[in-house]
C-alpha cells in the first residue's frame, strides 16, 4: 500500500503533467526513495494509482538502469565502467571490490551492506576512475583509498 | 582571452548565488530580450551563428525558427535544457551546471522567450547530485525574485522552470528519446516528422538544447552577434567547452576559442602523455566518434574541421589512447556500452550491436579467425547511417569503424597469435 505521504508526493508530480500516468517514473522515483527499491506490489500499487497496467508500467520501470526491480544493499555501488575509466584501470577497482567484498556486479553482500552495480559513465572522465556509493562521488581513485571508503557505509 | 561561460566559476568554491550572479551582470539579457520581439531574439542568435554544443552542430536560431509562432501557434509550448550528458569521455555540461547555475536559467528564460515557451525543463542526468542541488536552488532564488514565474519582470511573459531528474540510459540525451522520458515512457526514439518543434513534449512545440548552447544566450544578447563571432578562431562562432581524459599529465577541461588545434589541447592544456604512455589515437568529441590519430593532431577543433578529418566535433570533450591500452580492448568498451544502452526499438541495433560486441570479445580473447574482420566491416556498413531508426548504432559504429581502419594490424595480430598482446585486456569482461 502506498503510504500517504507517498501519495502526497504522487499527487504532486500528477499535477504537473496532463495525464497521471505521465508521472508514472516520478512515482516509481517516490517508491524507490521509500524502500530502496520496487518490489511487485509496489508496482502494482503505483500502477493502479497512475492508472496504467501493471505490465505497462513494468516494461516502463525495467527500461531504466536505476530503477531497482530486485532488493538492494543498504548501500548501492556504482562502479563507472566506461572508457576513460578503463584506460585509466578501473578493473583494477572492480577485482578489488569483488574480493573485498565478496561479491560480483549485480549480487549483495551477505550482510545487506551493499550491492555492486556498473554504471556507464558518471561524467567524470577527467578524474578517472570513478565510483558512486549512494550520492557520494568518488574520484582518481586507488585500489589504496577502498578500504576507507567502504568504512565509512555501515 | 575572453571565457563568457567559465568566467565566474571557480573549481571548488561554491557558485554564484543570486545575488552575486546579478553584481556581475546576471540576468541582464533577460531585460534586454523582454524589450526585444521573440523573432528578434531568434534572428540575433541565427546570425551569431551559435550552432548546438550537443554534438550535432545545427544553428540554433535556425532550429528554434521551425517552432509555430503567433496567435494561432498551439499552447503551451516547452521548452528543455538537455542536461543528460552521458555520452562517455563527456564532462563539459557538468562544469557549467555545478559552476554556474543561474548562467543555465538565464539562457533558458532567453531561449523560452525566443519561442514563446511557457513551460520548461532541465533534464538532468541522475548522478550529478551536486548539480541538482545547485539548480533547484537557483531556480527557487530566481523565482523569488521574478525572473520566473507569471509576469516575468512586468513584460506579460510567463515560464514555469522544472528540474526533472532521469533514472539512468544514454537513450535519453537523444531529444525524441528524451520527450518519451519526460512524458513517463520507455526513452525509445520517436519517427521524425513530425519534429518536437512542431511537435514535441505532449504534443506540442518543443526545443530541446544543449547546457552549453544554452549557456551562451545571455553573452550573445548582451554583447551581440558581432563580438560572438570575434571569439572563435574558426567559420564556428563562440568560444567551446573542451575536455581531455586518458593517459595525458593534466586531464580537466577548458573554455577556449573554437578551432584551437588538438596538438594545443593536447600538448598544451593537458599537458602531453604521461611518463612511460606514448599517444597512439584519440576520439575526438566522446565515444561516438571516430579515432582520429597522430597525422590529424594539428586540425582545429570546430564542426567543420572534424568533419573534413573523418570524425566528428561530437561533444568537444576527447579521449585519449595510449600505447598501452589495447585498441581491440578499447573498442570493446565502447561497443558494449552501445549494446547495452541501445533501446532495442530497432532490430538491426537491438541485435547487430550485441552481436559486435561478441565477435570483438572472441578476438580480444584469442579466439578471434581473419573473417570475424570481415564481419565486422559488415556491421559497419549495415549498421551505419540510414539502416537504423535513431543514431545510437551509427554512432556505435563509428569508433568501430575507424578502429579497424587505423588499427587493424592490432586487430589482426590478436587473431594470428591467439592472444591479446596487451595484458590489461585480459582484465576485461562484460557487464551484467
Amino acid at each position: 500500500m502506498l503510504t500517504i505521504e507517498e501519495k502526497h508526493q504522487i499527487d504532486h508530480e500528477i499535477g504537473l503533467v496532463p495525464s497521471p500516468k505521465n508521472a508514472c517514473i516520478e512515482a516509481l522515483k517516490i517508491v524507490q526513495q521509500s524502500h530502496g527499491w520496487v518490489s511487485d506490489e509496489s508496482l502494482q500499487d503505483v500502477a493502479e494509482y497512475v492508472g496504467m497496467s501493471t505490465a505497462e508500467l513494468d516494461s516502463v520501470a525495467t527500461f531504466y538502469n536505476l530503477i531497482f526491480r530486485r532488493p538492494v544493499g543498504r548501500h548501492v555501488i556504482l562502479l563507472c565502467d566506461s572508457i576513460s575509466c578503463y584506460v585509466m584501470g578501473y578493473e583494477g577497482i572492480r577485482e578489488q571490490l569483488y574480493e573485498k567484498l565478496n561479491i560480483q556486479y549485480g549480487q549483495t553482500t551477505a550482510d545487506g551492506r551493499f550491492t555492486l552495480l556498473p554504471n556507464c559513465c558518471l561524467g567524470t572522465c577527467d578524474r578517472a576512475p570513478a565510483l558512486m556509493i549512494d550520492n557520494d562521488l568518488y574520484r582518481n581513485l586507488t585500489v589504496e583509498q577502498l578500504d576507507e571508503i567502504l568504512s565509512k557505509y555501515t | 582571452m575572453e571565457k563568457p561561460l567559465t568566467q565566474h566559476i571557480v573549481p571548488g568554491r561554491k557558485p554564484l548565488n543570486l545575488k552575486e550572479y546579478e553584481k556581475v551582470g546576471g540576468y541582464e539579457s533577460v531585460r534586454k530580450a523582454l524589450k526585444m520581439t521573440p523573432a528578434e531574439v531568434q534572428t540575433l542568435v541565427k546570425d551569431s551563428n551559435l550552432k548546438g554544443r550537443g554534438g550535432a552542430g545545427f544553428n540554433t536560431g535556425l532550429k528554434w525558427s521551425f517552432v509555430p509562432m503567433g496567435p494561432e501557434a498551439a499552447t503551451p509550448k516547452y521548452l528543455v535544457a538537455n542536461a543528460d550528458e552521458m555520452e562517455p569521455g563527456t564532462f563539459k555540461d557538468r562544469v557549467l551546471l555545478e559552476g554556474n547555475p543561474h548562467q543555465l536559467i538565464e539562457g533558458m528564460i532567453v531561449a523560452a522567450y525566443a519561442i514563446q515557451a511557457s513551460i520548461s525543463y532541465v533534464f538532468l542526468r541522475w548522478a550529478y547530485k551536486l548539480a541538482a542541488q545547485e539548480i533547484t536552488q537557483a531556480i527557487y532564488e530566481a523565482k523569488e525574485a521574478g525572473y520566473l514565474g507569471r509576469n516575468i519582470l512586468g513584460s506579460g511573459f510567463d515560464l514555469e522552470m522544472h528540474l526533472h531528474t532521469g533514472v539512468g540510459r544514454y537513450m535519453c540525451g537523444e531529444e525524441t528519446a528524451l520527450l518519451n522520458a519526460l512524458e513517463g515512457k520507455r526513452a525509445n526514439p520517436r519517427a521524425k516528422p513530425p519534429f518536437p518543434q512542431v511537435s514535441g513534449l505532449f504534443g506540442k512545440p518543443t526545443i530541446v538544447n544543449n547546457v552549453e548552447t544554452l549557456c551562451n544566450l545571455p553573452h550573445i544578447v548582451n554583447n551581440g552577434v558581432g563580438w560572438f563571432k570575434s571569439l572563435s578562431k574558426s567559420p564556428d562562432a563562440g568560444t567551446k567547452l573542451y575536455g581531455v581524459s586518458g593517459r595525458v599529465k593534466t586531464p580537466g577541461c577548458w573554455e577556449l576559442p573554437m578551432g584551437v588545434t588538438i596538438r594545443e589541447l593536447l600538448e598544451e592544456h593537458a599537458g602531453g602523455m604521461q611518463d612511460g604512455y606514448l599517444f597512439k589515437g584519440l576520439l575526438p568529441g566522446g565515444a561516438s566518434t571516430d579515432f582520429l590519430v597522430e597525422e590529424h593532431l594539428d586540425v582545429p577543433m570546430d564542426f567543420g574541421s572534424i568533419q573534413a578529418a573523418g570524425s566528428r566535433m561530437g561533444t568537444g570533450t576527447m579521449i585519449i589512447m595510449d600505447d598501452q591500452t589495447c585498441p581491440v580492448g578499447f573498442t570493446l568498451n565502447l561497443q558494449h556500452f552501445f549494446a547495452q544502452e541501445s533501446c532495442g526499438f530497432c532490430t538491426p541495433c537491438r541485435e547487430g550491436l550485441p552481436w559486435v560486441e561478441k565477435i570483438l570479445l572472441a578476438i580480444d580473447k584469442g579466439e578471434g579467425k581473419p573473417e570475424h574482420l570481415l564481419s565486422l566491416d559488415f556491421h559497419t556498413k549495415y549498421l551505419g547511417p540510414g539502416n537504423t531508426f535513431c543514431a545510437l548504432a551509427p554512432g556505435a559504429m563509428e569508433p568501430l569503424q575507424s578502429a579497424l581502419k587505423y588499427f587493424r594490424e592490432d586487430f589482426e595480430r590478436h587473431i594470428h597469435e591467439h592472444h591479446c598482446p596487451w595484458s590489461k585486456s585480459k582484465a576485461w569482461q562484460p557487464s551484467i
